[in-house]
């Protein structure tokens, strides 16, 4: 029996579903996300393990306990708010006493309990301070304090990053996990940004229009996305479509404009329309007598760590990504082979969705 | 304006270059607003106060002379003192009435979902749109001896009670004209409210009543105080409602001076008691405001 425990979780507002049957496990101790695009429910799904907002059908359970209609006051859990939502008119200090103070704790036993949590965050020195006198990621910090301070069976975290600016941001996400193991409370992450999610959680759950789409852990979502629309969320992708010519067990072969490309998935039959789906970071650039295919650099893009192509070809333009390992990179004009293996090439059945407007932006 | 601009001064967008190529535009741009309420405001006034200083002879009239005279008979004398009191006192339970009801009204409105909200907004504002003097007489319509709360009274088998000339029933009246400079500025600052921030103390195991007190009102206090000092003021110098509610009997200072300059067109002395209602609000609201503004100055900013 799992810790926390959601089952055909529905919110209906009017004829709308913002969350439809959402199924959820979460071991004790572990630390899982909700990905997915704005409006595709996640945040509603937090809200209802919060307890503000009431599930129009199926049941939350904690620890064996059904608290779907608990009030949120009498729930016990930790929650980090998307704006913080400090109490602005106390201190530090008090913020963080005030879980402690609203479940009676005695007055001796609270002031060592403030202290561990604020130096938990290594805010020690700023107990006497007003919100506004801080920092955002001293905020964040006191937030996370306060929500941490009272031992919740389970800590929610709602876009907890997302108001930092992108450096403090990665430092947090590690800081975050490290505190996190540290306690060891079982927390429930929403989150839009892929990185976040992946590199903190242990299990990534993905949702898309109030539906979750994969539960899985962060690298087999990225590397095994279950439909085309994760494969484009989560990272960047190349998406072919084509058509299955040869079946044969556990492998394929698949015409892509007229160019046979290998791929390994089973029960795959022959004149199946599929989309293939290739990270930019499996594609090889080579020398052009060597590709499976050969294509033209139509524009390169320097990352730091690594080079994006966008290579003209058959197949139109593909991504490329190639570590910058200080080698000399391939020059806007050159002509170019790419070759890859076919164990990295994922095979979505059916033909390709329009392109979506969400997740482009999202960098892999 | 920009014959100031010299040709050489750098076109920067710079704040601080701003200044010192305008260095008299904040002058200019004040201007208007300066001129009016120099015209409007500091002139009546000072005028007011020249007038307070004038001897007085109910004889021969006024005279242009410096006397303190009429300060120093309002300031002993106990017939001003009583009424001075009383009005301080009507106003001060006229704030605490309107707060009680004010905020928790400003509360209710800001939780309501939009039709009903905008709805309920326009009823707590309409009352502004109609003269407080057609106000009034309808409160005295409604509690005359012959009006429909003494109907009642007498139809419970009460009798008939004198509601008019009463403390009582100026203070209701009030507050009732007062209360929407009330809701007004709390509902204002309830706006700024972070909603998140209540529902954080609900989720540390606070009390509906627990998350108001402790985290909601201390964040609005600033738009209670505010509302607090319109209304006391605005109370303090009302004249239709006791003129009209309190009768002869029942006098609060601003209806003193119009009896000083109209009945015993004693103008100087009805400038002095007008003067010294300026000053005796303006101690009352500076004292409130630093009370309670600069106990909340370094949290709420």
């Amino acid at each position: 029996m799992s810790f926390l425990e959601l089952k055909n979780i529905t919110k209906r507002y009017g004829p709308l579903t913002a969350v439809g049957d959402v199924s959820l496990s979460v071991e004790k101790g572990e630390f899982v996300s909700l990905l997915g695009p704005s409006g595709c429910g996640k945040t509603t799904t937090l809200q209802m393990i919060a307890g503000f907002v009431e599930p129009s059908a199926g049941t939350i359970r904690l620890d064996g306990r059904d608290i779907t209609r608990a009030k949120a006051n009498s729930r016990g859990l930790g929650i980090v708010f998307q704006s913080y939502a400090l109490f602005p008119h106390m201190t530090v200090f008090d913020n963080v006493s005030f879980g402690l103070e609203m479940q009676r704790v005695p007055k001796g036993e609270r002031k060592p309990r403030v202290e561990e949590a604020l130096s938990l965050v290594h805010l020690s020195p700023y107990a006497k301070r007003y919100p506004r006198e801080l920092s955002g990621g001293q905020r964040q910090r006191v937030a996370l304090a306060r929500a941490l301070v009272i031992r919740p069976p389970v800590l929610l975290l709602d876009e907890p990053l997302s108001n930092l600016d992108a450096k403090l941001r990665e430092a947090m996400q590690f800081e975050l996990r490290e505190i996190q193991r540290k306690v060891g409370t079982t927390t429930v992450m929403v989150t839009h940004d892929q990185a976040e999610a992946f590199s903190i959680s242990d299990r990534v759950v993905v949702m898309e229009a109030g539906r979750i789409t994969q539960i899985d852990q962060p690298y087999r979502i990225y590397e095994h996305p279950e439909t085309e629309f994760i494969s484009r969320f989560v990272g960047k992708t190349n998406l072919l479509p084509g058509k299955v010519v040869t079946a044969t067990g556990a492998g394929a072969t698949v015409s892509l404009a007229g160019i046979a490309v290998p791929v390994e998935a089973a029960g795959l039959s022959v004149g199946e329309t599929v989309t293939l789906c290739i990270r930019p970071e499996k594609l090889h650039l080579t020398v052009p007598a060597d590709g499976l295919l050969t294509g033209r650099v139509a524009d390169r893009f320097f990352l730091g760590s690594q080079w994006l192509y966008h290579i003209d070809g058959p197949l139109g333009t593909l991504m490329v990504v190639t570590a910058n390992d200080g080698s000399t990179p391939a020059e806007p004009g050159a002509t170019v082979g790419l070759e890859w293996s076919p164990s990295v090439v994922r095979v979505h059945r059916g033909a390709m969705a329009e392109a979506p407007d969400v997740a482009l932006e999202v960098t892999g | 304006m920009s014959a100031t601009v010299p040709d050489t001064a750098p076109a920067s967008p710079d704040e601080e270059t701003h200044e010192r190529r305008f260095p008299t535009a904040p002058l200019f741009l004040s201007a208007p607003a300066a001129l009016l309420f120099a015209a409007l405001v500091l002139i009546p006034l000072f005028l007011t106060a020249l007038l307070s200083f004038n001897q007085f002879d109910y004889a021969t009239g006024r005279t242009s002379g410096f006397t303190l005279e009429h300060y120093l008979s309002v300031l002993t004398d106990e017939y001003y003192l009583e009424i001075f009191l009383r009005t301080f006192r009507i106003s001060a339970l006229a704030t605490a009435i309107c707060v009680v009801i004010g905020v928790p009204e400003a509360y209710i409105l800001s939780r309501m979902s939009n039709p009903w909200r905008s709805i309920f907004l326009l009823v707590i504002l309409a009352p502004l749109l109609v003269s407080v003097v057609v106000r009034a007489f309808g409160w005295s319509m409604l509690l005359g001896p012959e009006g429909p709360v003494n109907a009642a009274l007498m139809a419970f088998g009460i009798g008939r009670m004198r509601l008019l000339y009463t403390e009582g029933t100026v203070i209701v009246a009030l507050v009732h004209v007062m209360l929407p400079f009330m809701v007004i500025p709390v509902w204002t600052s309830l706006q700024k409210l972070d909603p998140a921030v209540e529902q954080a103390a609900l989720s540390f195991g606070a009390s509906r009543g627990t998350a108001i007190v402790r985290v909601v009102a201390p964040q609005i206090l600033p738009g209670i105080l505010s509302g607090s000092l319109i209304v006391f003021g605005l109370s303090a110098s009302a004249f239709a409602i006791p003129g009209l509610l309190g009768g002869r009997r029942l006098k609060m200072v601003a209806t003193v001076v119009y009896d000083q300059y109209l009945s015993d067109l004693n103008w100087p002395m009805g400038a002095a008691v007008a003067a010294l209602l300026l000053i005796a609000n303006l101690i009352v609201m500076l004292t409130y405001h630093r009370l309670v503004e600069g106990h909340y100055r370094r949290r709420l900013g």
